[in-house]
């Protein structure tokens, strides 16, 4: 059985893209309260020059997306303290012109990949590598969510508190960082942004309660990945963009059940 | 009744805060007792507010801001907005006093959150609401109660009535009532109510960027004095209050 897990190529990137839809999709949940969703997507496309760097050096390009992506992280936090505005606009210039440094530094056989993803190229050491740090990123995200909360809906209250909110915040950045360099592998720079967004922003139309909200974002996250990969076996197209039109499908579906 | 040998609560001794070079606030110095009841006053833009965050060690100033060692201090801010779709619902907006959050015991906790709710006057059919959809006078009696929840004995109010309506601020001024004379809980209160300044506070500090008077409000509200620290507007309140 278990040589069977280890040799199939399917089931290894089922898991390692399941796993890592769902510390995805947990993240979500703070992106959308605190109206972060286009700095998540803006995001994920500073990994494309890490990507490159790596491929450039000879380094897994897993390394390079992350440490561009925690350096990007810094930047947000510090434009955020600044100028004490939501960093949507300078962000998105800065992130933008990432993705075109990346795409004229990235090799031309790999851009196609560093875009949209690839499943095809999983081991299975990478696959329970992915499995591994997606648990410690749910798990970290977990055990911060009450400091986190206090930032979103009370900061005032949160010192009184004596919550470490800025800590807090500044671990999240650091989980996002790591599980877009994680997710770019299967969805792409261009998409992997959307998957922290999209299974969040569609919990959140049917979700009652702050518990609710955060499980039923983890389940459309993994829903929108498994109906992603099928769709993507069955008709033979790019997994990456089938997975984020999942989750859009989703996202649809629960437009008609939301709460107001 | 420091003489009585009662510890003060508070010492507040030339507190001074300075931002970007602009003085907001200097020799600020007032004591308080247990069981006092402060109302902090002056005009728009006078510091009570950065005077509260001060106290409450949210901004950094000069000068010395001594708590009792046993101080618990519970705090109600001044404004609360919240999206009236972040879905959260007032048991779990209780359970950000606990450690573990929304994964802690409800049978541990529902207890205390309906103790804490029952003296502002809701009961627990109010749980499993979402905060959004409170109504404003309802939010601001959660934000007390949210206070009480850790039983403090001291609570810092900034302005506990704005923005809500007449009749809600009847209910909040009963309440505060309540906490001074069920409770024995000391209350710093910004208010720009002068009224409601005359009928609860014990003593009252009149700040303009620096110390204007303190005393009894009886003492020190004669209409000489409340003319010298607002101007001539002491009769018209405008509705929109701009943070100080």
């Amino acid at each position: 059985m278990s040589e069977l897990l280890f040799a199939s190529p399917t089931v290894l990137s089922v898991t390692a893209a399941t796993a890592t839809a769902i510390a995805a999709g947990l993240l979500g949940v703070f992106l959308v309260l605190r109206n972060m969703a286009l700095v998540s997507d803006a995001l994920s496309h500073v990994a494309l020059p890490g990507i490159a760097l790596g491929l450039t050096l000879g380094i897994n390009p897993f390394w390079g997306a992350f440490a561009f992506l925690f350096a990007a992280s810094f930047l947000i936090l510090g434009i955020e303290k600044r100028t004490n505005l939501p960093a949507d606009a300078i962000v998105g210039v800065i992130f933008t012109a990432s993705l075109a440094t990346g795409i004229l530094l990235t090799p031309e056989p790999e851009l196609l990949e560093a875009l949209f993803g690839d499943f095809t190229k999983i081991s299975s050491a990478g696959t329970w590598l992915t499995v591994a740090l997606s648990i410690a990123i749910v798990a970290v995200t977990l055990a911060s969510t009450r400091s986190l909360l206090f930032g979103i809906v009370a900061p005032d209250l949160g010192h009184v508190s004596r919550s470490r909110s800025q800590l807090a915040y500044l671990v999240f950045l650091i989980m996002l960082s790591l599980v877009v360099a994680l997710g770019v592998k299967f969805v792409g720079t261009l998409l992997m942004g959307t998957l922290t967004i999209i299974p969040a922003a569609a919990a959140k139309n049917v979700s009652r309660t702050l518990r609710q909200f955060m499980l039923i974002s983890v389940v459309f996250a993994a829903l929108a990945v498994l109906l992603g990969m099928g769709a993507a076996s069955v008709w033979g197209v790019i997994a990456g963009p089938a997975i984020i039109l999942s989750g859009v499908a989703i996202f649809l579906v629960t437009l008609a059940f939301a709460r107001h | 009744m420091e003489s009585s040998g009662v510890k003060a609560i508070l010492k507040v001794e030339n507190l001074a805060v300075t931002i970007e070079r602009e003085e907001i606030l200097k020799d600020i110095s007032f004591t308080v007792m247990p069981g006092d009841v402060i109302a902090l006053i002056g005009p728009n833009g006078a510091g009570k507010t950065v005077l509260l965050k001060c106290l409450l060690g949210m901004m950094p100033y000069r000068g010395g801001v001594h708590w009792a060692a046993d101080v618990k201090i519970g705090y109600v801010p001044q404004r609360f907005q919240i999206a009236k779709n972040v879905p959260l619902t007032v048991r779990e907006f209780f359970l950000l006093h606990e450690k573990k959050f929304i994964f802690a015991t409800r049978a541990k906790t529902d207890g205390r959150i309906a103790e804490a709710l029952s003296v502002v006057g809701l009961g627990v059919s109010e749980l499993d609401e979402r905060l959004g959809h409170l109504s404003g006078g309802q939010v601001q009696r959660v934000l007390i109660a949210w206070a009480l929840y850790d039983k403090p004995n001291i609570i810092l109010f900034d302005e506990p009535t704005a923005g809500i309506d007449i009749g809600g601020q009847e209910t909040v001024y009963n309440l505060l009532h309540t906490l001074k004379d069920r409770f024995g809980i000391t209350i710093i209160l910004v208010s720009h109510e002068l009224n409601v300044v005359f009928r609860y506070a014990t003593k009252v500090v009149c700040i303009n960027k620096s110390m204007f008077c303190t005393g009894a409000p009886r003492e020190v509200l004669t209409s000489g004095e409340l003319e010298k620290l607002y101007g001539e507007s002491v009769y018209y309140h405008p509705h929109e209050h701009v943070k100080s």
